[in-house]
């Protein structure tokens, strides 16, 4: 079992590699979405600080459902899927193989590039600590629950908007308890608890997404 | 009871606009569901018929064959 | 579309009573049969709930008159609720015993639960402004109802845009259940969100001056929504039924029977 999820990341993350440009999509988008609020709203660097963990938490969300969508698409086309389906190990092991590479591939550079833009924001580096903290904890729980909307549309037509419509409203008590947590920092809270509901949250998805997934896929491809 | 005549029952304490249109988007929602549950199940039938039809009239024309 | 895998559902049972029903030829009469009764106690319990709104309850000491709004508005949010738990429950049942009438129940029932949220958004904004001065506050109710408005238009978008029945209803039924399941900790987090930043809030029901006569109104008014649900369901199951399956014999034999004159059969 751990064998076939090794090499399931393995494969998946050689896969990206060598189409490296679907990989930067995501993460151009981010950069380009977080910077185009200072636009919007005005350059004032204490409203600015204010939003910042917000839009950085909506455009990470956005970024997540940009590219989620495409998960299972390729494997569907070659027919690696059916494969999958038809192989003697677990299919929620498989799935959850494949949102680990995934997340590797697109929700760890949003965490690692999120100093920049919280630089850009005027976070102060406190400020920026906790925001990359969330967004650690907080990023593979939206992947998994984004895997699940992408395997229930996977061959839909209107995708895109579809699995928009199915998973953001899931989305949003981690958008509440990710972007919270740097206001409750400022208030003089502890952000021990934002961090400890979005770790809670983590591990829910995690024992009830692959499943999911792997059930949709199953009625995906009947 | 608590009105004294129509005007301050329609009038609820200034509050018309409020209540009455609550009340009248409520009706006009309900209404409007009613007509297209209705709609949807009398064209279900009407499919029903018109493929049990059909079905008749291949099997007729099979008949004479 | 083929019958072969659902075939289970149409083993007349005899040792389950309960799953006698669960077969939409058995259950077709039945719905047609409950039909009345629930129009007819919609009707009397609306009558009786507005007359008790209007006329019996008295005037709040606060909120003046602007508060009649609550005979609507609770009702359907708790029937918002209450249809996306029942359709989650008919989901999770059609996933475990095979039956098909369950997932037609399910995809009966959205479309109401939708509109009694859309009602409760609305009639909210209404009481808001007389109340908060605002027609939108993101007050942790609204914000959940918003939510739970989004997740029933998402059920429905995944159902239509899948054109095979047997796959729209059981990734219907995945998202209902996982939508379910987050139903709880979106209101818990919105709510949480909602005291961080403005502290509590006014509640449209806790309030202290509530007299007995409100609450009976409302009560009054809520058991007429859930008995227009259940009408309403039924008519479009029985819909859903022909729709479906105008293929079968029972269709075909109700469909002779309809061309006689005998529409209720």
């Amino acid at each position: 079992m751990l064998s076939v999820f090794v090499s399931v990341v393995r494969r998946d993350l050689l896969l990206a590699w060598r189409r490296r440009s679907d990989v930067l999509t995501a993460l151009g988008f981010f950069l380009l979405v977080t910077s185009l609020f200072p636009l919007g709203v005005g350059p004032e660097p204490d409203q600015l600080s204010r939003i910042a963990a917000g839009v950085m938490w909506v455009a990470a969300l956005l970024a997540t459902l940009l590219s989620v969508q495409r998960l299972f698409e390729s494997d569907e086309a070659d027919g690696t899927l059916e494969q999958m389906l038809l192989s003697v190990e677990p299919l929620a092991v498989i799935v959850l193989a494949k949102v680990c590479a995934y997340w590797l591939l697109t929700g760890l550079p949003l965490v690692v590039i999120a100093p920049l833009i919280a630089l850009q924001f005027n976070l102060s580096p406190d400020e920026t600590l906790i925001v990359c903290a969330t967004l650690l904890i907080g990023t593979p729980t939206l992947s998994l629950l984004g895997a699940v909307g992408a395997s229930l549309t996977l061959g839909l037509r209107g995708g895109g908007a579809l699995i928009a419509l199915l998973v953001l409203p899931l989305y949003v008590p981690l958008l509440i308890f990710g972007a919270g947590a740097v206001d409750a920092w400022r208030a003089g809270l502890g952000v021990q608890s934002h961090l400890a509901l979005l770790g809670a949250c983590l591990l829910v998805a995690f024992a009830v997404c692959p499943l999911a997934s792997a059930a949709a896929l199953r009625i995906a491809q009947d | 009871m608590n009105w004294e005549s129509a005007g301050q029952f329609w009038a609820m304490g200034g509050y018309g606009f409020f209540v009455w249109s609550s009340y009248a988007v409520t009706a006009a929602l309900v209404a409007a569901e009613l007509v297209a549950v209705s709609r949807r199940m009398r064209r279900a039938r009407a499919l029903a018929a018109r493929d049990l039809a059909l079905e008749r009239m291949d099997a007729s024309k099979r008949g004479r064959a | 579309m083929s019958d072969s895998p659902l075939s289970a559902a149409r083993v007349p049972s005899a040792g389950f009573s309960l799953f006698h029903y669960a077969s939409p030829q058995t259950f077709f009469p039945l719905a047609g049969k409950l039909l009345w009764p629930c129009w007819i106690a919609a009707l009397l319990l609306t009558v009786a709930g507005l007359y008790t709104a209007f006329f019996v309850a008295p005037t709040d000491a606060t909120q003046g008159d602007s508060y009649r709004i609550i005979f609507i508005h609770v009702p359907a949010a708790w029937m918002s609720m209450v249809i996306y738990m029942a359709m989650a429950f008919w989901c999770a049942v059609g996933l475990v015993f095979n039956t098909r009438l369950s997932f037609m129940m399910s995809s009966a029932l959205a479309p109401t639960g939708a509109l009694w949220a859309f009602i409760a958004l609305w009639t909210g904004a209404l009481w808001g402004k007389p109340t908060w001065g605002t027609y939108w506050v993101w007050d942790a109710r609204l914000t959940s109802e918003l939510i739970l408005f989004f997740l029933y238009c998402g059920y429905m978008a995944l159902q239509a845009a899948i054109d095979d029945p047997r796959r729209a209803d059981r990734a219907g039924a995945l998202i209902a259940i996982v939508g379910a399941i987050n139903v709880p900790i979106i209101y818990f987090s919105v709510k949480w969100w909602n005291t961080l930043h403005q502290g509590s809030s006014v509640s449209m029901t806790q309030s202290p001056t509530m007299a007995t006569t409100m609450l009976t109104g409302m009560l009054l008014m809520a058991l007429a929504a859930w008995a227009y649900t259940i009408g309403v369901a039924l008519v479009r199951v029985r819909a859903i039924m022909i729709e479906r399956e105008r293929h079968t014999d029972w269709v075909r034999q109700l469909s002779q029977a309809g061309s006689n004159g005998d529409m209720n059969a």
